[in-house]
């Protein structure tokens, strides 16, 4: 059972709300998916559609709902976001989104710790979005993150885990779960992740704009709890060749 | 807190593993603890030469071809614990000496004029060397050396704070053996009959921002692959805790003291040698230190296998360098017994760098 | 004597009457007040002072909701 912040989830697999066609597919995708946490943004009201509401098809006794801090460039537009989120939703949870770069959507390291650490002394259940930076991970755990975020590969761009290698790193290292968040383009990017050991994932794009988003959803419910069977189940991994290099001297000298 | 399971329960775990997991082991690319497990079982031994191979490879990887070489200064071996196999028990009656600041500080100049950079300050348990003492020796030597290692008792971790900021770049402190019955029996009075204080002594020096700590257990008390696995997993639990400090293991193997001590598990060159691939295939970034306890047969023989810092013409008697022939006691035989000199020719004999010059000592020579 | 007041409203400018309640201008907007949170003046208010809230001229109100997002 995966544990956040004390809060426990059956399901490792968590949504995102944006890009859909409509409210009622993101509404049956989500169904679809077995998800128990979903993330929303934040925006201004389109005063010429007041009754454009995400929240009338978001059953909140069905998903935990995570706000995030999309749009945020800096630490105090983030924490500024935060504290809008809380006051709409009610909730101390909070995906912490800092975005500089319109064009490729990275996070800002030095933002993102920054705006982590003073939100977490403000109560907030902080899960910060991040590039696989082994270092800040440590850091941001330091700081009292709930979770890390590491990134697959940037927002939208369905390459799967391009940063591997870190991530790794990061879930060898972790005191607390693992998230990986983004560029997840097909389920089995997100049995990858959990192969590898992640505690979770958060896909949104390759659902939403998917031809079938229901059926799309189901797949990647099952390509994570694929990938988390096949984990605890204990892989056989790629093997290291053992005979490497043999020392020049045996070990004659033994006695 | 790091608590160690139950010493039975890592008993089993080590004499369960089967040939097909110390395969497994060998080959894993990430080894856990269920490794770590089968290479100190008995299922392992005929894998030594395989375990020596991914040990080389591994300590080349990370360490290159060098050694790191320390000399220990003994400042003291007045002690008010009774640990039933240590030469310095308060039990034993050997001389009793402990240097003054001007004593210890010149045994250190004639340490750093034989070519030594790396120190490690060595005493017993006793009040004359508590933290006033070593924080003002650190503050003498600290721009001799590059880095100044303790081995005393344990301390508070704002003990441990203000060393560091005194000059004190590390901390060992061995659990000497991490079965608590064992323990009990072997500890039976003084500070260091408290297991669990001292247990969490390495997270304390950790805490305090020590940048490198030193742990390990005396080898021949207890059952040494329990034992390597419980250092296992100390290692892993602090890692975690600390990832910004580095570690190292150390193998103190029982050799004969004053008192006569007989080791209840004596652990031969094999098992020492098993022990020490484990904990190095286990985890690549380990510093592992052998002494002089260990021969120079046998320390020769293992270099570029795994060991990465040696200790050299070493005394462990306070006073012994300048005095070789002083009568204070010592806390153990040494086993070897070349100089400086001759351990670091042996070194480049095998195409190994003994490294006792400090980059920065050799840059402010070149600059004056 | 009463006036128009002016108020900025999600960056627009509005006139409404002199002592609108904030509850009201919700309303009048079509809005659940339940479904919106309210930044007036760079303050976020509470729920429950959405019925007592007096709209003053100049006031800047940033009228935020939940949106799909990743």
């Amino acid at each position: 059972m995966l544990t956040i912040a004390g809060r426990e989830f059956r399901s490792r697999l968590f949504g995102g709300t944006g890009k859909f066609a409509s409210a009622e597919v993101m509404r049956d995708a989500l169904v679809a998916s077995g998800t128990e946490m979903v993330t929303v943004a934040l925006r201004r009201v389109d005063l010429a559609d007041p009754a454009d509401d995400i929240m009338r098809v978001l059953d909140r006794e069905r998903y935990l709902l995570l706000p995030n801090t999309s749009g945020a460039r800096d630490a105090r537009e983030a924490i500024r976001l935060a504290h809008l989120a809380r006051a709409a939703g009610g909730t101390p949870w909070l995906k912490l989104e800092v975005t500089p770069d319109p064009r490729t959507l990275l996070p800002d390291p030095v933002e993102t710790l920054k705006a982590t650490e003073e939100l977490v002394k403000d109560g907030f259940i902080v899960l910060p979005y991040m590039n696989a930076d082994p270092i800040l991970a440590l850091r941001l755990q330091d700081a009292g993150a709930a979770a890390v975020m590491p990134l697959g590969s940037p927002i939208g761009t369905n390459q799967g885990i391009v940063t591997a290698f870190q991530v790794r790193i990061i879930i060898e290292q972790a005191r607390v779960p693992v998230v990986v968040d983004a560029g997840l383009g097909a389920p089995s990017h997100a049995a990858q992740a959990m192969e590898m050991g992640a505690d979770a994932v958060l896909v949104n794009t390759a659902i939403a704009v998917s031809g079938d988003p229901v059926r799309m959803a189901r797949a990647f419910a099952m390509a994570v709890a694929a990938g988390r069977d096949a984990y605890e189940a204990g892989l056989g991994e790629a093997r290291e060749n053992a005979a490497a290099s043999s020392p020049e001297t045996g070990l004659d000298f033994l006695r | 807190m790091f608590v160690t399971p139950e010493f039975e329960s890592l008993r089993s775990a080590v004499a369960g593993a089967t040939e097909a997991d110390v395969r497994r082991a060998l080959e894993s690319i990430r080894p856990g603890e269920r490794d770590l497990a089968a290479l100190l079982s008995p299922a392992a031994e005929p894998f030594l030469a395989a375990m020596a191979s991914r040990s080389a490879a591994a300590t080349g990887q990370r360490f290159g071809k060098t050694i790191q070489i320390y000399a220990p200064l003994y400042v003291s071996n007045l002690c008010a614990n009774r640990c039933l196999y240590c030469g310095f028990s308060a039990e034993n009656r050997i001389d009793r000496r402990a240097l003054s600041l001007d004593e210890a500080e010149a045994e250190a100049v004639l340490l750093q004029k034989r070519g030594f950079n790396h120190l490690l300050l060595v005493s017993g348990e006793a009040p004359a060397v508590g933290v006033e003492y070593l924080e003002a020796l650190a503050l003498r030597l600290r721009d001799r050396f590059a880095a100044i290692s303790i081995e005393v008792q344990p301390l508070e971790t704002e003990g441990y704070a203000r060393l560091f900021r005194a000059g004190i770049t590390g901390v060992a402190v061995y659990q000497e053996t991490y079965d608590r019955v064992t323990y009990g029996r072997m500890h039976p009075a003084g500070p260091k009959s408290d297991y669990v204080y001292r247990l969490a002594t390495p997270a304390r020096g950790a805490a305090a921002g020590l940048r490198e700590v030193g742990i390990g257990f005396l080898l021949g008390l207890s059952d040494w692959r329990a034992e390597g696995l419980a250092v296992g997993l100390h290692l892993a639990w602090l890692r975690k805790a600390f990832w910004r400090t580095a570690f190292t293991v150390s193998f103190p193997r029982m050799r004969p003291a004053a008192g006569g001590f007989q080791p209840p598990q004596p652990v031969n060159e094999r098992q020492l040698t098993q022990l020490l691939f484990a904990l190095r295939i286990f985890d690549p970034d380990l510093g592992l230190v052998l002494s002089t306890r260990e021969d120079a047969r046998y320390r020769d023989g293992m270099i570029g296998l795994g060991p990465t810092r040696y200790s050299a013409g070493s005394c462990t008697a306070p006073g012994g360098y300048g005095s070789p022939d002083g009568s204070a006691g010592e806390q153990f035989s040494v086993g070897d017994h070349r100089s400086i000199d001759e351990v670091c020719a042996a070194i480049r004999a095998k195409g190994f760098d003994p490294v006792r010059k400090d980059w920065d000592a050799v840059f402010q020579q070149t600059a004056a | 004597m009463s006036h128009s007041m002016k108020i900025v409203c999600n960056g627009v400018e509005r006139v409404c009457a002199p002592q609108t309640k904030l509850v009201d201008l919700l309303c009048d907007l079509g809005l659940e007040p339940d479904t919106v949170v309210v930044e007036c003046d760079g303050v976020i208010l509470r729920r429950e002072a959405y019925d007592t809230h007096l709209l003053t001229d100049g006031s800047v109100l940033e009228l935020i909701r939940f949106v799909g997002g990743g």
